[in-house]
């Protein structure tokens, strides 16, 4: 059952300048030289269960945030057990990672974690079915199969219900999961086929099914009002007047734990703050109004994003802090270019804005603390919660509940240790609910950069040299969570001689995180811009110099690991989806004329490959229309669920054009935009049309929550040059002169 | 002092003072919590009810100004005619994370009791006060050229 000892890869080596590569079972176990992702075994008992009546309930075990795992993970049990969709129904798992291995929500890995395990579970327990009926009939096993959820006898003309099998199935010992015999995709009846999302019908009908609408009886609600600068502390509240107000029960100043680090971790501890719990959120809410507050701001008022912009631009005067990545001879390949070119590219900090803003439920009780979470990770709430409550991991039990929206930011349990702290200190379960400004100025921001680019250019207008001076945030030697650089990211491995420098000196007081497509959904613009400018300087189509790039074998000097799926860009599968595009978007027939154009992009992370092409039109307000979006997607063999699957592309594109106009800062340690009136998020009337394909390779499946997200924003800035002529290097669109119509 | 409030065509007396917002009476005291909290100052739709069939936030609706209204929430709309919405909306496959889908339905429902047949301009105008933070929109435009053709294939108006 553990599935560690399997041997996993099998990649051929490199022929002819090209990769040959084999089929990888388990892409996850490639990535186990990244630890957090290393995945226990799974106890397939845990997974199923079979009414008498043939209904078989499937256990969902990751939390789900809209990606649609709670239904597509359940797909993989069911289609090897070899049952009809129409008769199971989906029950959401607890946080245990005894019983179900790894429960996490992010970097899209649901489907390449899960994708074998779970087949695996689910032909297992069609082996102790058949197990069960052939010892029954005292035939051999191998005379039976399935259908259907029955198992059949064709010999005998015998047949049963799993329903009527289970009794005794499930006291057999389940086989080995790296023994199970699995179907061949010929096979396949629910993998590759659209299935409705599970809890569609609770959603329409507004059910109470979100981490909001939690109930416990004997709750109080909660709010936390924090000091607009991070790491602030309260030096005086008129607490008692604020408990003398219409239903509020208690007045608790929160000193907080955070920790004292100049590079924070994602989980610092609990913030300081006033908290008001009332027996309604609203009358905590409104008592908030009256609350007077005396902070002390302490060191983080003095940061703004001026100043954060002057320091970068000082650090890109200076040689690099430190050496990231590199091969070959940069220098000497710049002086030798023909030509060479120098550009600075900025993104600003972002916010998630889950619609559903950070809240969590919490009743501790005589030592033992129950959690009704939205986190996506449930193992990091209990141990957060464990902590800041003084408990032991193992006296927490969390549910997962599903959220509304989580994109990255419910991989952080700040919510959850306020909830557990307040309900310890209330000695009453607590439902913390965070107001939208609350969310918007605490949050873990995609971290802001700067990026100092220089390339060369030979006579023939091929890329020679590239050199990447990457700005960021940190102590010098440390950088804060996601606020870091790649050095395999393309044109890493083709660029003759490549050179990635950091400098991470300026120091920062608010904290940074995951958010959707980490690191990609900004450094995709950067690096698809460049190679856009370089083409166009060359004199080149933007596609065909990236397909020449990607046509090289590998640069001498680069080492490429094409087995760890993190590793590097597979440029054949780069390659595939670029010209995918092409032919979808007639590229190559494109026209240009005055104001309108179109852009090409793509990019390979989360273990996926998207290219997309943008058809924008600008007008003399420098106000941008993009009429439509061209994508197409390698995820390896099988879209498990295809029209999920497309919800999820369009998600992610749309989320991409949201991020183009949006923006954090900061004046005086206080976070500027507290609300979607300051934040302007895409709207009905702005969305392109979106044509979605995907290329199917003989990889074994990967996700597609994050990787069709980085490329649209450089095919869009793309697309506004090709369209006006002017290059948009800083984000958001107005730094640029530029807004969407 | 109670407000007599009318929701999903039945009474109810709530003990609030009359500026409490519809959507926290609605979520904290009658217990119905499928109208959701987005943003509080209207601009997201996730709290879109119906009063007097007419779209409204309730975030930064008054209980007091509604007192002599019929108000339908996402959980009274399958009573009402206009239950295809949510058939659509679940034959679309529309929800993601699935927060905001009660108000965009609140929203698309109130379009189509007016405009049985909206064009994509209508859809644009009608839904723009409606934020999805999953990006849905493709799908909600389907839904809704969906829902009004189960409409029109009921005989509907």
């Amino acid at each position: 059952m553990n599935l560690d000892r399997r041997s996993f890869l099998k990649i051929s080596a490199i022929v002819g300048g090209s990769f040959a590569l084999g089929l990888y079972d388990v892409p996850f176990g490639v990535a186990q030289g990244r630890g957090r992702f290393a995945p226990p075994p799974v106890e397939p008992r845990a997974f199923v269960r079979i009414a008498p009546d043939g209904i078989v309930t499937i256990i969902a075990k990751n939390p789900e945030g809209g990606q649609g795992v709670k239904t597509h993970l359940p797909m993989l049990i069911a289609e090897e057990l070899d049952i009809d969709w129409k008769d199971v129904k989906v029950e959401q798992a607890d946080g245990n990672a005894k019983l179900y291995g790894f429960q996490f929500l992010g970097g899209s890995t649901a489907t390449p974690m899960n994708w074998d395990p779970l087949r695996r579970v689910g032909a297992a327990w069609r082996q102790m079915l058949v197990s069960a009926a052939a010892t029954a009939w005292g035939v051999p096993e191998s005379e039976c199969t399935t259908k259907a959820g029955r198992v059949l006898h064709a010999a005998s003309g015998r047949s049963a219900g799993y329903g009527e099998l289970v009794a005794k199935a499930a006291a057999l010992t389940p086989p080995a999961l790296d023994s199970v015999k699995l179907k061949k995709a010929s096979e396949y009846s629910i993998i590759g086929t659209s299935r409705k999302g599970v809890d569609n019908h609770a959603v329409v009908t507004g059910e109470p099914i979100f981490g909001i609408d939690v109930e416990v009886p004997g709750m109080l609600h909660a709010v936390l009002h924090k000091c607009p600068v991070f790491g602030g502390k309260v030096k005086t509240a008129n607490t008692e007047e604020i408990a003398k107000m219409p239903g509020v029960r208690k007045v608790i100043v929160v000193d907080g734990t955070l920790v004292d680090d100049k590079v924070l971790p994602l989980n610092p501890g609990l913030e300081p703050g006033v908290a008001i719990l009332a027996d309604t959120w609203w009358q905590a809410q409104s008592a908030r109004v009256s609350l007077k507050v005396e902070w002390d701001f302490g060191p983080g008022a003095s940061q703004s994003s001026a100043g954060f912009a002057q320091q970068a631009a000082d650090a890109l005067k200076q040689p690099f802090g430190q050496v990231v990545g590199g091969y070959g001879d940069v220098d000497t390949a710049l002086k030798s270019a023909s030509k060479v070119l120098e550009a600075t590219y900025s993104y600003p900090f972002l916010p998630h804005n889950t619609l559903e803003p950070q809240g969590s439920t919490a009743s501790f009780k005589d030592g033992k603390l129950e959690l009704w979470s939205t986190t996506q990770d449930p193992a990091s709430a209990a141990r957060v919660t464990a902590k800041i409550t003084g408990i032991s991991e193992a006296d927490v039990t969390v549910h997962m509940i599903r959220a509304g929206g989580s994109f990255g930011r419910r991989y952080v349990n700040d919510d959850d240790a306020e909830a557990a702290w307040l309900s310890k200190q209330a000695g009453r379960p607590v439902k913390i609910t965070w107001s939208r400004e609350d969310d918007m100025t605490h949050d873990n921001y995609r971290a802001a950069a700067t990026i100092g680019l220089r390339a060369g250019l030979d006579a023939k207008g091929s890329v020679v040299a590239w050199r990447q001076h990457f700005v960021t945030f940190g102590d010098g030697k440390r950088t804060p969570f996601d606020a870091g650089a790649d050095p395999h990211e393309f044109p890493a491995g083709y660029a003759p001689a490549y050179q990635l420098g950091m400098s991470n000196s300026i120091p920062l007081g608010i904290r940074t995180g995951p958010l959707r497509a980490p690191g990609a959904n900004g450094r995709a613009f950067v690096l698809q811009s460049f190679l856009d400018e370089l083409a166009f300087a060359a004199g080149r189509d933007p596609l065909d110099l990236q397909i020449e790039l990607l046509s090289r074998p590998p640069a001498s000097g680069y080492e490429f690991q094409p087995q760890n799926p993190f590793g590097g860009t597979n440029p054949e599968r780069l390659r595939g989806v670029l010209e995918t595009v092409a032919e979808m978007s007639s590229w190559r027939k494109r026209k240009k004329g005055k104001g309108r154009g179109m852009g090409i992009a793509a990019f390979f992370c989360h273990m996926s490959y998207f290219a997309q092409v943008a058809d924008v039109s600008v007008d003399a307000q420098s106000r941008i229309t993009v009429h439509q979006i061209w994508a197409a997607g390698d995820v390896g063999s099988h879209v498990i669920n295809p029209r999920a699957a497309e919800n999820q592309a369009f998600g992610g594109i749309i989320d991409g054009l949201s991020q183009m106009a949006q923006e954090i800062t900061l004046a005086k340690g206080e976070v500027e935009q507290d609300n979607f009136d300051k934040q302007p998020l895409l709207r009905m009337p702005q969305v392109p049309k979106i044509e979605i394909q995907f290329r199917r390779t003989e990889f074994s499946p990967t996700g597609l929550g994050e990787p069709m997200l980085p490329p649209v924003i450089p095919a869009v800035t793309n697309a506004v040059f090709a369209a006006t002529g002017r290059r948009i290097r800083t984000l958001p669109l107005k730094r640029s002169g530029f807004a969407f119509a | 002092m109670a407000i007599a409030l009318k929701v999903n065509r039945q009474s109810h007396a709530v003990d609030v003072p009359g500026d409490t917002p519809l959507l926290w009476v609605l979520r904290d005291v009658l217990g119905m919590k499928g109208t959701k909290y987005g943003c509080g100052i209207a601009m997201c739709g996730a709290c879109t009810v119906h009063i007097d069939g007419q779209a409204v936030r309730s975030c930064i609706t008054a209980v007091s100004s509604v007192e002599s209204g019929e108000i339908t929430t996402i959980e009274g709309l399958a009573a009402t005619e206009t239950h295809f919405v949510q058939q659509a909306w679940e034959e679309i496959d529309v929800p993601q994370c699935g927060y905001c889908q009660p108000g965009q339905i609140m929203s698309a429902a109130a379009l189509l009791s007016k405009t049985p047949k909206p064009t994509d301009a209508d859809i644009d105008t009608a839904m723009s006060g409606n934020l999805c933070r999953c990006g849905t929109y493709p799908r909600i435009r389907e839904a809704i050229h969906h829902a009004a053709d189960l409409l029109s294939a009921k005989g509907g108006k």
